[in-house]
């Protein structure tokens, strides 16, 4: 049983730290900006490589990539010197975004410090958590592969999701419900933090990629790339996510006595994990690949958010421990 | 805007039969059902049929709030009915999406489970003409020999095959072999959840402390049996509820909130086993040979010594009563004396765990028992229990009965060892001190071990599937010219196989026994493609195949 004593010291803390993430992010995310605004065009450095891309784009490459070529020739005209200080402003955004992410991590252990217990029993905690998660995705990514790109629009959603978090899910640091209190939330939500955390970079990929036009000058990265990005993401996240659903039943068969009860909880993530299946389908066999895989990742991103956030606020079930202040 | 071209070996859409008979029919009508794109709208409606099981309240979930749905809104909950909407994951339509499913995925997966046998005996094919052609390629010049390149391939897990001057390797079948073991663990996994349905049981039971249960279907409360249930099957325990505790935050905002549950059992595995003390909690179940008992609620059950007119003890005993507030527990309950003469008895009673008063009434501010008090409300006349209908413990039915004096609603509440003098010389009612209930849930399934291993093979199956990558590697060495070919069937494989590929060409160069002096060189009759670290921009590279 844990201590209901609550270190409030801790706890101010963590709030404090939240906030100042906040503020990191968002500094972040207009660095990121500046340099994705007056950095060098991305179509314009794509030529020499995208007219690789047409040389073996029979062996049945996207077709966006030869698509691209094309309007590619006279895009080089448009101002290519990139400003010197818009790259600094990216290199800079890196580290902002990491200083943020410490403050983020912070935030989350002093809370959990604070109450002696795994710091993600409420949605406000959660939501800390997964916005934490999407933040560490893109870094851990961004080691690996060049989608600084991306910083712009992942800082600015986790600073949004923070942002929430703090003004309407905001609950005093405490001891949790009885239910919650078993090893399995360390498995469980952890697991689904971390896929969650995936799923909204992937999620940002496919938004941009709705959004890109295909033959313009574009700040953008192309189509392909974020296609890519997006569906390396989700192949990471799937095996995670099912591996948390599967710990979610082990742990209603411990805490309620059947593994699976379709809990509204149960049934939506079920469901987004349906549709994520539906989406690697769609790419690897049923030739839904590009626009429409990536509308079936939306779908399947928008029920994963309803079931983090809509379930919790409009459905009542066992999974009721949320604690949304009323 | 999307390549069809090269999907079409596997998205195959068969062309309507004309007038082909009915073997014809059943045979498009098969191929149909077992393709993928059925399977993906199958799935859509999989997912799409569960979302009214969140929206509507459920009868085996919760079939308190299907009540009150057909008591507020009759007609819209009739029609709702009629389409199974209370009852959707038992529905016939239902059924119908998931057996659908379920034959598609089966009428997909055996198949492939035979192709990729023969796969798996299969040789790597011959080294095609032009290996610079590749996705990948390298060359360089060396003494390698045709069975050196083999053996070094050979070390690395490659399955390998020679010509006379080449060498073809493949590795990865995994990939397959993970994707059938997913899909083919989908299907034992539904297989253990219908098993465990059909062979299990589930029961719930209220017990006050110092009360016990036997493991008998008259015990329970409400008792669910899968179709292949009799009663002589269930396992043979009892216990008796010695404790109960609940403890609570006690100050600060979250004061009131509960901490933690603990009931203390004494358990009798069989009926001659000696008994054993257990500790029940609510991520603890108690655990008879696999038939698992869990704590799901707890509540007050306050006890009451009744004495009617005539001077006779008529009701001695604990009476749970339901919260109807969580954050003080404050609960109602009913007492019913059909034995009081001359006329049976009826009480309402409110328990309140942590009385303060609050004006001219009293009110509950803790749900712990730190000021245990009772409200009476006291009724004389018929109870209605010769009527044959049945009743809740929970509700008195008021109809024939008078309230006995004066009836306030905020009656002076009653301290444990109080008794109460009725009005009319009709007897006394005594408070005599407070117990506590809990409500367990009895549930055996035998379903539930075979389905954690399919889903653990299912996991496993899925990472396999995801992760690795199918790839070929060929060597052609002619004199000292040696030329490395590679491509992934993967697709999005393409960035990792390029390294792995450049390791594969310095691992090759290193194994001729003499070490090459000079260093290579791209060669020259080809064109661009020869690029060592090239790019691949198509991982799935099926057309260089052949
Ligand atoms: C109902 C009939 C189903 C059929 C006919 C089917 C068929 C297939 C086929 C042919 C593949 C091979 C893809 C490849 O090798 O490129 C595949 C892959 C896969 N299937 Fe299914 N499947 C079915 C159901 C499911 C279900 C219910 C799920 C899970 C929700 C699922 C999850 C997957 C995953 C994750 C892959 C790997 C995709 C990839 O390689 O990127 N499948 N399926």
């Amino acid at each position: 049983m844990p201590p209901a004593q609550v270190n409030e010291g801790l706890a101010t803390l963590s709030d404090q730290l939240i906030l100042v993430t906040v503020l990191l992010y968002l500094v972040a995310m207009i660095a990121y900006a500046l340099e994705l605004a007056f950095g060098r065009a991305r179509t314009a450095a794509a030529p020499a490589k995208s007219r690789r891309l047409v040389s073996v784009g029979a062996a049945g490459s996207d077709s966006s990539a030869s698509a691209e070529a094309e309007p590619d020739a006279p895009s080089t005209a448009t101002p290519a010197a990139p400003a010197g200080w818009a790259v600094k402003a990216g290199a800079v955004a890196v580290v902002i975004s990491w200083l943020g992410w410490a403050c983020n991590l912070g935030g989350i252990l002093t809370r959990g410090f604070a109450v002696d217990r795994w710091p993600w029993g409420n949605m406000y905690e959660f939501v800390v958590a997964l916005c934490f998660a999407a933040v560490s995705a893109f870094l851990v990514l961004l080691t690996r592969q060049p989608i600084r790109f991306l910083g712009a629009f992942v800082t600015v959603a986790a600073a949004l999701g923070l942002g929430f978090a703090v003004l309407f899910l905001h609950v005093q640091a405490g001891p949790v419900m009885p239910a919650l209190n078993s090893y399995w939330i360390a498995i469980h939500v952890t697991a689904a933090v971390v896929a969650g955390g995936l799923f909204l970079v992937a999620g940002v990929c496919a938004v941009l990629y709705l959004v890109r036009n295909d033959g313009r000058v574009s700040v953008l990265p192309s189509k392909e790339q974020l296609d890519r990005i997006a569906h390396r993401a989700i192949v990471i996240a799937f095996p995670i996510w099912t591996f948390a659903v599967i710990a979610g039943a082990l742990w209603a068969d411990r805490a309620w006595g059947r593994y699976w009860g379709w809990d509204p909880k149960e049934v939506w993530s079920f469901i987004t994990w349906i549709a994520y299946a539906a989406y690697l389908h769609a790419r690897a066999t049923a030739g839904w690949r590009g626009k429409a895989a990536m509308i079936v990742s939306l779908v399947a991103f928008a029920c994963l958010l309803f079931n983090l956030v809509g379930v919790n606020i409009f459905f009542s079930g066992l999974h009721s421990y949320a604690d949304v202040p009323k | 805007m999307t390549t069809k071209s090269e999907e079409t070996e596997v998205t195959e859409r068969e062309p309507r039969p004309a007038g082909l008979g009915v073997v014809g029919w059943l045979r498009w009508g098969w191929r149909t059902l077992t393709s993928m794109r059925t399977a993906l709208i199958l799935l859509f409606l999989f997912a799409l049929g569960s979302v009214p099981g969140s929206i509507y309240p459920q009868r085996g979930v919760d079939p308190g709030r299907v009540a009150q749905y057909f008591e507020n809104s009759p007609t819209e909950a009739e029609w709702l009915d009629r389409f199974w909407m209370f009852d959707v994951f038992t529905s016939p339509w239902f059924a119908a999406i998931y057996l659908l499913l379920f034959l598609s995925l089966a009428g997909c997966v055996f198949p492939r489970v035979v192709v990729h046998f023969k796969e798996l005996r299969r040789k790597p094919p011959a080294a095609p003409r032009n290996l610079n052609r590749l996705p990948q390629s390298a060359s360089f010049e060396s003494d390698l020999t045709v069975e050196e390149a083999a053996a070094r391939l050979r070390r690395d897990r490659f399955r390998v095959v020679t010509g006379p001057d080449w060498v073809g390797a493949e590795k990865g079948y995994l990939r397959e072999t993970g994707n059938l073991l997913f899909h083919i663990s989908l299907l034992a996994l539904l297989f253990a959840v219908g098993a465990g349905a059909l062979f299990g049981y589930r029961g719930n039971v209220l017990v006050v402390e110092g009360e016990g249960f036997a493991n008998t279907v008259a015990a329970y409360d409400r008792f669910i049996p899968g179709q292949q249930v009799s009663a002589e099957s269930l396992q043979p325990f009892s216990f008796t509820l010695k404790d109960f505790q609940a403890t609570y935050v006690a100050a600060g905002e979250k004061r009131g909130q509960p901490l933690d549950y603990a009931a203390t059992l004494s358990v009798q595995d069989t009926p001659s086993s000696r008994p054993r003390d257990v500790e029940l909690k609510v991520n603890e179940p108690l655990d008879v040979d696999g038939t698992l008992t869990y704590l799901l609620g707890h509540g007050y059950a306050p006890t009451f010594k009744v004495t009617d007119g005539k001077g006779h003890t008529a009701y001695e005993g604990a009476v749970p009563c339901l919260a109807n507030d969580q954050a003080t527990y404050t609960s109602e309950c009913v007492i019913k004396v059909p034995d009081a003469q001359p006329d049976q008895l009826g009480f309402l009673v409110r328990f309140l765990p942590t009385t303060v008063p609050n004006g001219d009434t009293w009110v509950s501010v803790f749900p712990g028992a730190a000021n245990p008090t009772v409200q009476v409300f006291p009724f004389s006349g018929d109870l209605g229990l010769k009527s044959g209908q049945p009743q809740s413990v929970y509700q008195l039915d008021t109809d024939n009965l008078k309230p006995l004096g004066k009836m306030s609603t905020q009656p002076k509440p009653l301290n444990v060892g109080d008794t109460l003098e009725l009005a009319d010389g009709a007897g006394t009612i005594q408070f005599t001190g407070v117990k506590e209930w809990i409500s367990l849930q009895t549930a055996y399934d035998p379903g539930r071990m075979p389905a954690l291993i399919a889903a653990a093979a299912a996991v496993l199956g899925l990472v396999l599937s995801l992760t690795v990558q199918r790839r070929r590697v060929w060597v052609r060495v002619r004199g000292r010219q040696v030329t490395v070919g590679g491509l992934t069937r993967t697709e999005g494989g393409g960035a990792s196989f390029t390294e792995e590929f450049a390791e594969i060409v310095t691992k090759l160069r290193g194994a001729a026994p003499s070490e090459p002096s000079e260093r290579s060189q791209p060669e020259d009759r080809s064109e661009d493609d020869s690029v060592p670290d090239r790019e691949p921009v198509s991982p799935s590279n099926r057309s260089a195949e052949e």
